[in-house]
């Protein structure tokens, strides 16, 4: 086993795709730094904490962007928006297979608020462009920063979303909870309370991530590969009767979860016998048993 | 400006937008010809509710009326800070308004935004930010953060971000700002309904914010950056 989790960013990239077939673009010795941190005496990074570029997977050639959670958490800024829009771009240029976001983020880089807020609506809609030309997208969730804000908002706007179930997709990260709302309402240091609200169990029984897997790079790999194939067989554009499923799909969900308290009642809603005992099964049992009860993905 | 106030002058032609919940949805007229409003009101935070709400009434628009232009009115102060909405997956309730939204421009509908109050982080992201085009009112407050709260997070003195925002429209709350960096096509003065209808006559399907960025100064680096990306050049190269 080789930690997703624990791995950099870079380390993922080089385990992910093939041996050595990744091709970086505007790559660190450009230097290519934000314009924005220097002013406030803050650090800055050679790649602005993602990495861009191309590689085939299982010979596939796919484009990829890979997002480093031990800088400022994998916040977007300007310059590392723009290596994501720009490789999204070139993915539809190029005809890309599939484009695979790495994505680890806390969402937009507040020190340089304005122009992250913009840069994650311009990735949003380049998500949107590279699927519009046919070519699927499949969002990685498995860092320890987990993936949220207007990234967790980009994570569904993919084709699918693979996660382990150490990975948290989410809007607002439970300290911006606990801070604005109090710890009543979200304790941010129970653990088991913020991966069963976030985590990627929950997030693959209410049909928000289409495939769960071990922390294993080799497991995220072989995901990748599976869902980029699965999603070529369907439209993998925007249609007015996926959207309207969706609609459905989480009208449902409002209807049936919405005055539950905690995520163990939704658990047991959608039938699970012992909700209380999910967390504990390790990925082959889960999946066994979330075959049985999960909510149909869109 | 409240919604009435602002719809009345967006609309003089006629409007039957109503109000429910905070959430904005009707028709009105401009130039004659029959647009398609949603939005929201009284800053409200955009919860999983008002997203699902918005995006049954885009659906409902490209299904009952194709083409029909869709005009998003913004005022909110953000995404719902609650722990039931994240455990509801409120992030995938805004994902599918944004596509929502996506799927009408790309179905031929013009989608134009206009932030009459107030527009932040997440409630922004997923609505005026998902048009052809956003607009501002001169007064609106577009904002990621306050600048006291991002001083505690950034752990930056707030009198050294008040100073940096005078030159650097990336910290500043503030209509002028995002304009500056592309994000806010034009600040509306005056006749509101001659500047609706002349944005969606030029209403564009295709995502130029960070040209007009460079442009105008205020994002200079992101533009250069995704071209250097795209042509497989070095980004420092002038």
């Amino acid at each position: 086993m080789n930690s997703y989790l624990e791995a950099s960013a870079r380390q993922r990239i080089a385990a992910l795709f093939d041996a050595g077939s990744f091709e970086e673009f505007v790559p660190p010795s450009q230097r290519v730094v934000s314009p924005h941190l220097g002013q406030l005496g803050a650090p800055v990074s050679f790649d602005d904490g993602v990495i861009v570029g191309r590689a085939t997977l299982h010979g596939m050639p796919v484009f990829a962007a890979a997002q480093e959670g031990g800088f400022m958490g994998g916040a977007v800024g300007e310059v590392h928006g723009a290596k994501l829009v720009g490789m999204l771009k070139r993915a539809i240029g190029e005809q890309a297979q599939a484009v695979i976001l790495l994505l680890e983020s806390g969402g937009v880089r507040l020190h340089e608020a304005n122009a992250g807020l913009i840069a994650v609506s311009e990735v949003m809609r380049a998500v949107l462009d590279v699927r519009a030309a046919g070519i699927p997208v499949v969002v990685l969730i498995g860092g320890s920063n987990g993936c949220f804000g207007g990234m967790g908002i980009v994570a569904r706007c993919a084709n699918a979303v693979v996660m382990s179930e150490e990975g948290r997709l989410g809007m607002s990260g439970p300290e911006v909870i606990e801070t604005a709302n109090g710890v009543e309402e979200f304790d941010s240091r129970d653990r088991a309370l913020v991966w069963r609200t976030t985590g990627g169990k929950h997030r693959y029984l209410l049909g928000d991530c289409q495939k769960i897997v071990a922390d294993d790079i080799v497991a995220f790999r072989n995901a990748a590969l599976e869902m980029a194939q699965a999603c070529r067989k369907q439209p993998v554009e925007l249609t007015l009767q996926a959207l309207e499923a969706e609609q459905r799909m989480l009208a449902h969900r409002l209807q049936a979860y919405g005055e539950q308290p905690d995520a163990l009642q939704i658990w047991h809603s959608m039938g699970i016998p012992d909700a209380a005992a999910v967390p504990m099964l390790d990925t082959d049992e889960f999946n066994r048993l979330a075959a049985q009860h999960r909510q149909g993905a869109a | 400006m409240d919604w009435k106030t602002l719809a009345a002058q967006l609309f003089p032609q006629g409007h039957d937008i109503v109000e429910k919940d905070c959430f904005l949805s009707g028709s009105a007229s401009v130039d004659g010809q029959t647009v398609a409003v949603i939005g929201t009101a009284e800053h409200t935070p955009i919860g999983v509710e008002i997203a699902l709400a918005q995006a049954q009434a885009v659906l409902k628009t490209v299904r009952e009326h194709p083409g029909r232009p869709i005009v998003i009115l913004v005022d909110t102060q953000g995404q719902r800070l609650r722990r039931r909405d994240e455990m509801l997956g409120i992030n995938s309730y805004m994902a599918h308004l944004g596509k929502c939204i996506d799927l009408a421009r790309r179905a031929g509908h013009k989608v134009i935004g206009l932030v009459y109050d107030q527009a932040l982080s997440g409630g922004f992201i997923t609505s005026g930010l998902m048009a052809d085009a956003c607009y501002a009112l001169p007064d609106a407050a577009i904002r990621v953060m306050a600048l006291p709260a991002m001083a505690r997070i950034t752990k930056v003195p707030e009198e050294k971000l008040v100073e940096l925002a005078k030159s650097n429209p990336v910290f500043a709350p503030g209509a002028e700002n995002y304009l500056r960096m592309g994000g806010v096509e034009a600040i509306w003065r005056g006749d509101l309904a001659a500047q609706l209808a002349q944005a969606l006559a030029a209403g564009e399907p295709v995502d130029r914010r960070s040209e007009t960025g460079l442009a105008r100064g205020g994002r200079r680096l992101a533009h250069p950056v995704v071209q250097a990306v795209v042509a497989g050049t070095d980004a420092r190269a002038p």
